[in-house]
């Protein structure tokens, strides 16, 4: 394994924080006490938490070297299908730091906030133009929270209609947060199969849809990498039943200027900022979800609202039929911030061409490699391609030793086992931040881990050696789990 | 993974087309999952059991048995009351996977009709089963 | 544009090896009827260098300090974030990483949540706390419906007392289940009547706030009697964090859930957002608890490692039966809480604490000696709720002077009108807090 990008480097081990640190060592400039002294009764007060006592060096330290045991996107390649890992832009993280935003209180009077407010109304009109719709809500935290406040909205209508309905149709390759959302809603999820060229019919939607199913959650494209090419039908039929259509935005990045969801009978998306709009993941979040509808059920997106009134802006809770607050203030304002930057650094040209690029190249990843690993479906795809283990059957290697192969290679590893539907998935999406030489890089490497399945197996048995930890046993994690120190 | 023919299948014990078996023990008979259903699981890590005195129908779930990365849910191959739970499992889930028709056990249930286990499958059945449907 | 790395050349290549000749034809699979055929009506591309004039322009009609004297808290606080917090948090290892779910890469963040999660637990008294949520009402939300699920009862009663937003958004969480939310009144006193909950039968769960949205300390120990005796747990939510350097934990007082807002532990306020929902329970409850946990384990040659664990309860595998549908955490936030909490240390912790509690009092003692009523007489950590008449009128002349003293209630509290809440911490100082007097009494 000479001259592969992954390699071995002196990183340091680092204990954890309460087996460091000597009592009244210090790590904070404690401000000056310029006010009497003012006890509370004993019987209020504690002992104060049992934290360790660390010095500015140690705590430095401290986090130093856990980050050197971390891969980022802006370490190597993060190839996460649905993910969309694409690069973070440094001048965002440098808006969101400016003072005026960083500082601001969120209850401020709107006359002393109107910077923030205006970046909110311009956002939303930003998002609206994306998706073809007609209002936004920038209130949802995350993905799965648009998704439950889309949700939220679905039922209000249906109330609002006289009737609450009680299914909703979910498709099988729907991401694992579509049925639990609806479920939080008191939808019980259908699921509906996917046709074999794997799209879903307009037959087997009109055969499941009736009068109890409150609408259907639709991804587009879909966790294959396949467009929904019967969007138009499907949609025609759910309305005609007086269902909503609601739309799972999580692979925007294909279609972003070129498909316009509110066009093509969505009523309802959610959008994730931290995918398509390039703000971090932060090892896990904050993300965002903004929800965008139709003109018709704007009524009934969550308070407050900013709203333009005599040139200036306001936060409003004068919608009676809202579904409510979902958040206790306006949203991750923080992280819409760096969307916006992120909209007005691409323009509109930007933008088409990140999805023409994302779906560049994710077909030709796809087209590198299927010859080593069995495509799911003999067609291209758009910003991202799935593979299935058939190939790797004989041998009895698995999807997860690949993967574990992978980061040896010095790569993070695809989606593993996801979407269900297809067999030991390996769902790849690069996105179009990447360069041609990092992809070809990839490309070689999973070929060189298929080839060393076939003639030296344990090396992917063993796999990862090159990690400051080897396979962790998560068996035991989840037997006798230890959730504190 | 076992080979369907590696998979263990005592002769006496009868078997549902869901994994699970049953041995019949005088008025009551015991419930677990097939060891064709715990290799398939892999690595257990944790049970779900119903508890003593729960009625469950035929069909319905009795229990959930959770891998690190999947849930699977057992159904009663014939309805009837909970006599007895297997509470060791809960300390120590690996029973199941190293004794699935021993110390692994996981119900005695008292049949409303112990006739209806006439109709579950014979050890052959249930590897003619395996070796065609999956 | 900078982002996009292919050349011209690079497209040609790529496209020859996937047999196309131009890129619009990767679109060919979308029907014609569905493709949008103008062009995004947004604005054109801007170069660094004009962004951030605009974004700085934008940022520059914001009222902060220290240009604004602000006495401004109920949920959202200032407090000071050092810059080693900043410095560190600001590493792109920890900011451009994904979810741990190939934990060998991820050890960093793995650890640094972990970490998180005991420091929580010891600040808030409890046995296990959860890798984040996205906020203190989200969390809440999620601690009652987790008692529902537990006690398997339909109903929980909450504070009046409680932030107006969070039971607002409870209320948004409940509104399609069908489980019936109740609301315990407060006493004259500012504090929860828990004499109430002697009346409620069949609750899943008792939430109260403390310190509660007026600043008042509560009983915590007497809710959680009064809610076991009748078989309901304590849910004990908060929304200043810091609060518990100085006063008795919710987990020594015998909450069973605890679920608030950790936003004062090295957050910037954001304009409110993204902020850090904290839960911890019970250990009894674990496999109850939503969201993400990070757990301790070893590796194949027997060194320490961590692990997202107990995944089974989460909606990626158990889909429409998970606890919940949460999937992103708050993990930065958490990790700069963490890294606030260690560099705090647990003597400075107690003082930070101790210097917030002392700084509103002397600010409440100068206000009642000018004249002006404090509201609630009993114990408060860092707000409290201060009244005079035309207090909205002052409260705008005062605006104009650039100070903003505190939130008007009447908005919240219809019996409060001509009150607001003032909060005091660290980075007010005695002569702002002077000052704000004399411009009062003006």
């Amino acid at each position: 394994m000479s001259d592969t990008l992954g390699t071995s480097g002196l990183i340091l081990n680092e204990p954890l924080l309460w087996e460091r640190g000597k009592k009244g060592r210090r790590g904070f400039s404690m401000p000056v006490g310029d006010v009497p002294r003012n006890p509370l009764p004993p019987e209020l007060t504690g002992d104060g938490p049992d934290f360790p006592d660390l010095g500015e060096i140690e705590v430095v330290r401290h986090y130093t070297r856990l980050s050197t045991w971390n891969f980022g996107v802006d370490t190597g390649l993060y190839p996460l299908g649905s993910c969309t890992m694409k690069y973070n832009p440094k001048i965002n993280e440098k808006l969101a730091g400016l003072r005026g935003f960083a500082g601001a209180h969120p209850l401020l009077p709107s006359e002393l906030s109107q910077g923030a407010l205006q970046l909110m109304f311009e956002l939303e009109r930003f998002l609206a133009e994306i998706t073809g719709l007609d209002a936004v809500t920038l209130q949802p935290a995350a993905g799965a929270q648009g998704e439950l406040t889309g949700m939220l909205i679905v039922h209000a209508f249906h109330r609002s209609q006289g009737k609450q309905r009680t299914k909703i149709l979910i498709p099988d390759t729907a991401h694992g947060t579509n049925p639990a959302s609806a479920t939080l809603c008191g939808y019980a999820p259908v699921p509906v199969p996917s046709g074999p060229e794997g799209v879903i019919l307009p037959e087997t939607v009109a055969a499941l849809m009736d009068d109890e199913t409150a609408g259907i959650m639709i991804t587009n494209p879909n966790t294959l990498g396949l467009f929904e090419a019967n969007i138009r039908e499907i949609a025609r039929v759910v309305h005609d039943r007086g269902g909503l259509v609601y739309g799972d935005g999580a692979n925007m990045n294909a279609v972003l200027g070129i498909v316009r969801p509110g066009e093509i009978g969505v009523d309802i998306l959610h959008l994730n900022l931290h995918k398509t709009f390039s703000t971090p993941h932060g090892g896990g979040g904050p993300g965002a979800g903004p929800v965008a509808v139709r003109k018709d059920l704007a009524r009934f997106l969550p308070v407050p609202r900013v709203v333009e009134r005599n040139g200036a802006y306001e936060l409003s809770e004068d919608f009676p039929e809202s579904v409510g607050r979902v958040l206790a203030f306006h949203g991750h304002f923080g992280i819409l911030l760096r969307a916006y930057a992120y909209i007005l650094s691409m323009g509109p040209d930007g933008l088409k061409q990140v999805s023409r690029l994302a779906v560049l190249n994710a077909n030709y990843v796809r087209e590198r490699l299927k010859d080593v690993l069995n495509p799911a479906f003999d067609r291209p795809c758009m910003h991202e391609c799935v593979f299935s283990d058939q190939n790797q059957q004989e041998s009895g290697i698995t999807t997860l030793e690949m993967a574990k192969r992978l980061i040896d290679y010095g790569y993070h590893p695809p989606t593993i086992y996801f979407p269900l539907v297809v067999h030991g998935a390996i769902m790849i999406e690069p996105t179009e931040t990447e360069t041609k030489e990092d992809l070809d890089g990839f490309i070689e490497a999973f070929r060189s881990v298929v080839r060393e399945a076939g003639e030296n197996p344990d090396a992917l048995r063993e796999a990862p050696v090159r990690c400051k930890v080897k396979r962790l046993d998560e068996t035991a994690a989840a037997r006798n789990p230890c959730l504190t120190g | 993974m076992k080979k369907i023919e590696e998979i263990i299948l005592p002769e006496e014990l009868r078997y549902s087309a869901d994994h699970e078996w049953v041995r019949p023990e005088g008025d009551l008979a015991r419930v677990g999952i097939t060891d064709y259903a715990q290799d398939q699981l892999g690595d257990i890590v944790y049970v779900e059991l119903p508890p003593v005195g729960a009625h469950i129908a035929q069909g319905a779930v009795f229990a959930t048995v959770e891998s690190v990365k999947s849930v699977s849910e057992c159904y009663m191959p014939f309805s009837g009351e909970v006599a007895a739970m297997n509470g060791p499992l809960a300390d120590d889930p690996v029973l199941l996977n190293q004794s699935p028709y021993g110390d692994g056990w996981m119900i005695l249930v008292k049949p409303d009709d112990p006739a209806s286990f006439l109709q579950l499958l014979t050890a052959e059945g249930y590897r003619d089963r395996l070796k065609g449907g999956e | 544009m900078r982002y996009l790395p292919h050349t011209d050349a690079d497209i040609a290549a790529m496209l020859g090896a996937v047999g196309l000749g131009k890129l619009d034809d990767l679109f060919e699979a979308i029907p014609e009827d569905c493709r949008f055929g103008q062009w995004l009506n947004l604005p054109e591309a801007m170069s660094e260098w004009d962004l951030e004039r605009q974004v700085g322009h934008m940022a520059g009609r914001m009222a902060v300090s220290p240009e604004y004297a602000l006495f401004l808290g109920a949920g959202s606080y200032d407090h000071y974030i050092p810059a080693t917090v900043s410095s560190l948090l600001g590493r792109s290892e920890f900011v451009t990483s994904y979810t741990p779910y190939q934990p060998e890469m991820l050890q960093g963040t793995l650890q640094g949540i972990y970490e998180y999660q005991t420091l929580t637990a010891r600040l808030l008294g409890m046995e296990v706390a959860t890798a984040s949520h996205y906020d203190g009402a989200t969390a809440l939300a999620e601690a009652l419906l987790m008692a529902i699920r537990i006690t398997k009862r339909k109903k929980a009663a909450l504070s009046r007392a409680i932030h107006p937003h969070y039971r607002q958004v409870v209320r948004t969480y409940f509104a399609p289940t069908g489980y019936e939310l109740l609301e315990i009144p407060c006493l004259e006193t500012g504090l929860t009547d828990l004499a109430r909950l002697e009346g409620y039968q069949d609750l899943a769960a008792v939430a109260l706030q403390s310190p509660n949205f007026f600043g008042c300390i509560e009983n915590v120990q007497a809710a959680a009697d009064g809610a076991h005796a009748s078989g309901a747990l304590l849910v004990s939510c908060f929304t200043e964090a810091l609060a518990f350097g100085l006063l008795k934990s919710p987990g020594s007082q015998g909450a069973d859930i605890v679920a608030g807002e950790g936003q004062s532990l090295g957050i910037p306020r954001s304009f409110g957002g993204p902020a850090l929902g904290m839960l911890a329970s019970r250990k009894q409850y674990m496999r109850n608890l939503p969201g993400r946990l990070v757990g301790q384990t070893k590796d194949r040659d027997g060194r320490r490692g961590f692990v997202l664990t107990l995944a089974t309860r989460e909606q990626h595998i158990r889909r429409e039966k998970a606890t919940s549908n949460i999937c992103s955490n708050n993990s930065l936030c958490a990790l700069a809480a963490a890294m606030t909490m260690a560099s705090l240390g647990g003597t400075g912790i107690r003082e930070l604490a101790a210097l917030n509690h002392d700084k509103a009092e002397y600010l409440k003692n100068a206000l009642r000696d000018a004249g002006c009523a404090i509201r609630f007489s009993g114990p408060t950590f860092n707000e409290f709720v201060v009244g005079f008449p035309g207090f909205d009128t002052r409260y705008r002349r005062l605006l104009d002077r650039k100070i903003v003293a505190g939130l008007p209630l009447g908005a919240y509290y219809p019996e409060l009108a001509d009150h607001g809440l003032i909060c005091v911490t660290e980075t007010c100082s005695r002569e702002e807090m002077d000052r704000l007097v004399r411009e009062v009494m003006a």
